[in-house]
């Protein structure tokens, strides 16, 4: 049974078409890539399959694990088991990492905040006292979101450019983390224009205009994506609200 | 209600209890504990409605342990005022832990009135916690004048971050001579129909002088916040910074007003302030861990007020 649905799915803002009745079926416990130049509504997939403020008013279904989720607030989806790991992680000023992450664990216990940590490559004695704030790089508060999602097991993660502002060393520490996830049952969602984060997916979409072009093999939708969208000139309507 | 119901409400029983604890506990106009340590001298007076206090730090005297101050009301009703006089003489180091708690307060007026004054290289820190009650009967309005001598260090935080504010009106001046520093931190939360004013003014007077005033406030419900920060340099290499941030839900109101004055062409000071909701990133991301709205802005209020 297809874990995720997206059926007919339009969503237009400022009077333009961001996605475009745009279908497609996501299986549980696989890694999918979504894949498409800049502008192409991978982004706003993302957040409207979570639901976000501003990508509520859809025209079509998302359904998760056969139940429709069009008008659930973000909360309830997440109760329902799916998260989502932004581009450019949130800053909280004042907010230790560990009460950061505690905050989303199913298991709360300090044992649990530790394992996460280490996980991602983090040395919890370092961390787990210091805020979320400007003090941490781009890359460590995007291990630290990557760590409070580890903890919440989610069945669906929706990962938004997991490869921003990452170094090579911490990529290969993220992508290990995809694939422990998959191991673990969990179903991932990887919206890049990345080659080396297609790569790490079992199967791809490729949409553009928000609209799905293609769908298949890692293989298949690199060698389109590389051969006519990196040469292609049409451009996308990009998403008034990603870029205010 | 005795004075142990006051150290429990504040987590303070181990700590007055404490035969070596440095420390000075005051219920209403009544000192119902007193521990002193050496070079530091405390005179009380008790007067009809509260106690004047009287603390100097004798010269070169670093005392390692925080001295714990206990402001306390047990009733439902009263007015306290405390006059402080401390004196930290040159060279030497306090570090003081007020904690003011009210917490069966329905109609309580706390009024503080505290003159402090820091020679040549002494440092004192103030650490200011209230604990309330949730009635939000209470009127806290502590007035605070801060002397520093050359290369002193001063620094207060002040915390009403546990039970409602009702009504705080405090203000705070220090005076910076050359190459002392000053921190000044308040840290409120607001909620009904509370209302926080602050001023904290400082005046980096002296060459090098260096300060910081720092403001946080949280208004929910239909809190009203006004902060007034100002910040005068008046001598070359003097430099410093406000920043004020207050956070508003609900029907609560915030105004903020930082004013910065430069009186001399090397001096440097800066300012920041924001006022807004909670930022929908923040929310969001916590809302797709699985928070509700209400606890997502919870976390991170108290987060910023931590």
């Amino acid at each position: 049974m297809e874990f995720l649905r997206v059926i007919d799915l339009t969503l237009s803002l400022n009077g333009n078409p961001i996605l475009d009745h745009l279908n497609i079926d996501f299986w549980k416990g696989h890694i999918h890539a979504i894949v498409g130049p800049n502008g192409a509504g991978k982004s706003t997939l993302a957040y409207t399959i979570m639901g976000l403020d501003g990508y509520q008013n859809i025209q079509g279904s998302i359904l998760f694990k056969g139940r429709s989720i069009n008008g659930l607030s973000i909360d309830e989806r997440a109760r329902m088991g799916m998260t989502l790991a932004w581009q450019e992680p949130a800053r909280y000023e004042g907010l230790a990492v560990q009460h950061f992450i505690r905050a989303s664990a199913k298991d709360k216990s300090d044992h649990a905040i530790n394992d996460v940590l280490e996980k991602v490559g983090l040395t919890p004695k370092d961390y787990l006292h210091r805020a979320v704030d400007k003090s941490l790089s781009g890359g460590e508060r995007k291990k630290i979101e990557l760590a409070s999602t580890l903890a919440m097991k989610p069945e669906l993660i929706l990962f938004d450019e997991p490869d921003s502002g990452i170094d090579v060393s911490s990529l290969r520490k993220i992508f290990n983390i995809i694939h422990t996830l998959k191991a673990m049952g969990t179903t991932v969602i990887l919206i890049t224009h990345s080659l080396d984060v297609l790569k790490q997916a079992d199967h791809a979409f490729l949409i553009c205009h928000g609209q799905l072009i293609d769908k298949g093999d890692i293989e298949k939708i690199s060698r389109y994506f590389e051969e006519e969208c990196m040469s292609c000139d049409h451009k996308n309507v990009p998403d008034p609200k990603e870029n205010p | 209600m005795d004075i142990d119901q006051i150290y429990k409400a504040a987590n303070l029983l181990s700590t007055f209890h404490d035969p070596e604890a440095p420390k000075l506990s005051i219920n209403l106009n009544r000192v119902v504990d007193s521990q002193l340590t050496k070079g530091l001298d405390v005179d009380t007076r008790e007067t009809e409605s509260g106690v004047d206090v009287q603390i100097n730090i004798q010269k070169g005297v670093v005392i390692s342990r925080p001295v714990h101050l206990c402001f306390g009301v047990t009733d439902e009703q009263a007015v306290q005022r405390i006059k402080m006089d401390i004196h930290v003489e040159e060279g030497a180091q306090i570090q003081v832990m007020a904690h003011c708690v009210f917490p069966q307060a329905v109609d309580v007026k706390h009024l503080m009135d505290a003159v402090i004054t820091l020679e040549k290289n002494a440092r004192y820190s103030y650490l200011e916690r209230h604990i309330h009650s949730q009635d939000g009967g209470i009127s806290v309005i502590p007035n605070a004048r801060i002397h520093l001598g050359e290369n002193a260090r001063f620094r207060t935080d002040f915390e009403l971050i546990q039970g409602r504010v009702g009504l705080i009106d405090m203000n705070y001046e220090t005076i910076c001579a050359a190459g002392s520093v000053m921190e000044m931190t308040a840290k409120i939360n607001g909620t009904h129909d509370d209302i926080i004013r602050i001023h904290e003014t400082g005046h980096l007077n002296g060459q090098s002088a260096r300060g910081v005033l720092t403001t946080k406030v949280a208004v929910r419900d239909r809190a009203k916040a006004e902060v007034h920060n100002k910040l005068t340099a008046s001598a070359p290499k003097a430099r410093g910074h406000v920043d004020c941030k207050e956070i508003i839900q609900d029907q609560g109101t915030a105004v903020a007003i930082p004013i910065v004055e430069v009186n001399h062409p090397k001096a440097h000071v800066t300012h920041e302030a924001s006022i807004g909701s909670v930022d929908s990133r923040q929310l969001q991301t916590l809302m797709a861990r699985g928070l509700s709205e209400d606890d997502a802005v919870e976390l991170i209020i108290q987060g910023l007020l931590s």
